[in-house]
């Protein structure tokens, strides 16, 4: 241990390591604080540029960027009222009251401070979690990732929509991608179309920068709200008085990183929804909760911290059971086979540095957010003015010459632009994007343990009940699904009795 | 552009029924039970399942919902053509980019697109060109992806 943990400090301060840190952490906190620009898609972005990086650095990119961009996202939020990525969304209009109140810099600096709170607990979790339910997964058979792949992709579906029903379809519509091509048990070519180049499937690197890079593009140029007004001229010291709010709010900066840390280790759910669970949480445990809304400063260091805090939770189920936790995560698990790093619990057990060294990481993106993050508060006017009609162009470039990149292939920029506005489209009727993310990732993984377990029981449906854990799993994926409407069954024929 | 979802479960159905049309001609293979049309066939019963979930649920709320709802954008023709330019130009680059060469074709996408987001056109000149030599130094000398020089292949640098 005490030698792969020597190694992979050795990695992480690496002078290339050290310079993708400070490079991606700069780009983060720029793309989380123009609105427009999400975290997902900043990811996406930093894709075909990891792709000329060795595994290490590429990671270290990425976990930067997405844990600044989180953060960053809670500045224009508070100086604009609108949130600089979805994660922020929740306590925007709360941040904003703050400022009208002349309390800008209390509620930059609790969502900087409670970010990197919220950031280094979720990276603890994912330190004690990740190594125990790996050595627990080892032993999974075909039959326990099949319901282990369905439970996951259950819960994306369950969690993420209200409308269970459209996120279904986008999951299913995810599965049917992922069938593209020969990569399936048979080695049979299908829904080629006589296409030599949907023969190795549709790319997932193409796919992702379409949905979260390109659908993004598409909605600026045909966003016709009017320009939001900046109301802070200067910026003061954020910081003072942070340590009174942690001495104040203890139950609920842990409250924010526990649920936080949960919600992002559930696939299909990331930060944006552990911000809204945990500030609607704050407001119904709070001793005041008639303050939310005006101005008060206790859910935003709750769901600050309880957003940064889903990212690193995201990576457990990622890199145990190559299960993404959000779109995030997706967009890094696609990264991972990019570069032999595939996720699963031999990770642990064959290349525990590679494992140290992506918690190291996590630990120092944390730690660099609170200097870099103030930095960037106080250029935060000069960002917010960047002119996004200029910026968006250059985006779209950057897509298309990405996209070619990653296999010097024409096709693929084909396969983004149908992405991006196949994402668009749903999006605008209020189809989850999230559930057919999961679908492209975990299709293969899904299909190959379902024919592996039917080919190894001959076709018996009931052995996928017979091993302890894998009837566990069952059950939990059944209740999912077949608990709410049965209680609104038995909670109607109450009223009806009633 | 927000259509009825009846619209989109019928899109599934067709789909789907697409789907199940396409596997049965899939081989079978021996001595196991399963072959590689079961998995797609799976799905496509979903597709359908869904879709006809989706069309009884639109076709109830047909009163509140209707039928095609457009949004605001499509009513101002600055951003109808913003959003054609951007479609267009992504096609122009995968029909034009191999033999046009990539120089130009990426300068003509930038130039036309902050155009038509209204960026003034010496900025958009300025933009084009620099951010076009920009991303070739650092796509094509410094990361060797090979893109295409088209016709100023004579002038290859």
């Amino acid at each position: 241990m005490s030698a792969a943990l020597l190694q992979a400090f050795g990695m992480v301060f690496e002078p290339v390591t050290l310079m993708a840190i400070v490079g991606a952490a700069l780009f983060g906190l720029f793309v989380g604080a123009v609105p427009g620009l999400t975290a997902t898609m900043a990811t996406a972005l930093l894709v075909p540029v990891t792709f000329f990086m060795p595994p290490i650095p590429a990671i270290a990119a990425m976990v930067t960027a997405t844990a600044m961009a989180i953060f960053s996202g809670d500045i224009p939020g508070c100086l604009l009222r609108i949130p600089g990525t979805p994660a922020s969304a929740a306590y925007t209009d709360e941040a904003y009251a703050m400022t009208r109140k002349g309390q800008a810099e209390t509620a930059l600096g609790a969502g900087l401070v409670f970010s990197a709170v919220g950031g280094l607990f979720g990276t603890v979790v994912l330190i004690l979690a990740a190594p125990t339910l790996a050595e627990f997964a080892l032993n999974f058979s075909s039959f326990e990732y099949f319901w282990l792949v369905l439970l996951g992709l259950t819960c994306a579906i369950f969690i993420t929509a209200d409308k269970p029903l459209k996120g279904l379809v986008t999951l299913l519509l995810g599965l049917l991608v992922a069938c593209v091509g020969l990569g399936n048990p048979a080695g049979h070519p299908r829904f080629t179309l006589g296409n030599a180049e949907l023969m190795g499937g549709i790319g997932m690197i193409p796919m992702m920068i379409g949905m979260f890079a390109i659908s993004e593009v598409i909605r600026y140029v045909v966003d016709t709200s009017p320009p939001a007004e900046l109301v802070v001229e200067k910026v003061g010291n954020v910081l003072k008085g942070q340590w009174q709010l942690a001495r104040r709010y203890p139950v609920q900066i842990l409250r924010g990183s526990t649920l936080g840390t949960a919600v992002g280790a559930l696939p299909g759910a990331g930060a944006d929804i552990a911000a809204w669970m945990s500030y609607a949480m704050s407001k119904k445990f709070s001793k005041e909760p008639q303050k939310f809304g005006t101005g008060h400063v206790e859910g935003i260091v709750e769901s600050g911290a309880a957003n940064n805090s889903a990212l690193a939770g995201a990576w457990i189920p990622a890199l145990v059971f190559g299960i993404p936790g959000d779109s995030i995560t997706a967009i890094v698990i696609g990264v991972l086979y990019m570069k032999n790093m595939n996720p699963g619990p031999t990770l642990f057990t064959t290349n525990p540095q590679n494992i140290y060294a992506v918690f190291l990481l996590f630990i120092l993106a944390n730690l660099v957010m609170v200097p870099l993050g103030l930095l960037c508060i106080k250029a935060a006017k000069r960002i917010l003015q960047v002119p996004r009609n200029v910026l968006m162009p250059l985006i779209l470039l950057f897509c298309l010459v990405g996209t070619f990149a990653i296999n010097n292939s024409i096709f693929d920029v084909g396969i983004m632009l149908a992405a991006g506005v196949i994402a668009y489209v749903l999006e605008a009727n209020r189809f989850p994007i999230a559930p057919a993310i999961l679908g492209v990732v975990l299709g293969g993984m899904l299909e190959e343990n379902f024919i592996t377990s039917m080919i190894k029981s001959n076709g018996d449906l009931t052995a996928f009940f017979m091993r302890p854990i894998a009837a566990g799993l069952a059950v939990a994926t059944l209740l999912v699904w077949f608990l709410p409407p049965l209680l609104r069954l038995v909670r109607g024929r109450r009223v009806a009795a009633a | 552009m927000k259509l009825n979802d009846a619209v989109f479960g019928l899109l599934l159905i067709a789909l789907g029924g697409g789907v199940l049309f396409a596997v049965q001609g899939y081989p079978k293979i021996p001595g196991q039970p399963v072959g590689p049309a079961l998995f797609p066939g799976l799905i496509a019963v979903g597709l359908c399942v869904t879709g006809l979930l989706l069309v009884v649920r639109g076709w109830r709320q047909r009163a509140v919902q209707g039928w095609l709802a457009w949004d605001d954008w499509v009513r101002s023709p600055r951003h109808v053509a913003a959003l054609a330019v951007l479609l267009a130009s992504i096609v122009f680059y995968i029909v034009a980019a191999d033999s046009l060469g990539f120089l130009p074709a990426s300068f003509l996408i930038l130039l036309a697109l902050c155009l038509v987001l209204r960026v003034r056109p010496r900025t958009a000149l300025a933009v084009a060109v620099v951010a076009t030599l920009v991303v070739h130094f650092a796509f094509y000398k410094l990361l060797k992806v090979p893109l295409p020089w088209g016709v100023l292949q004579g002038v290859a640098w």
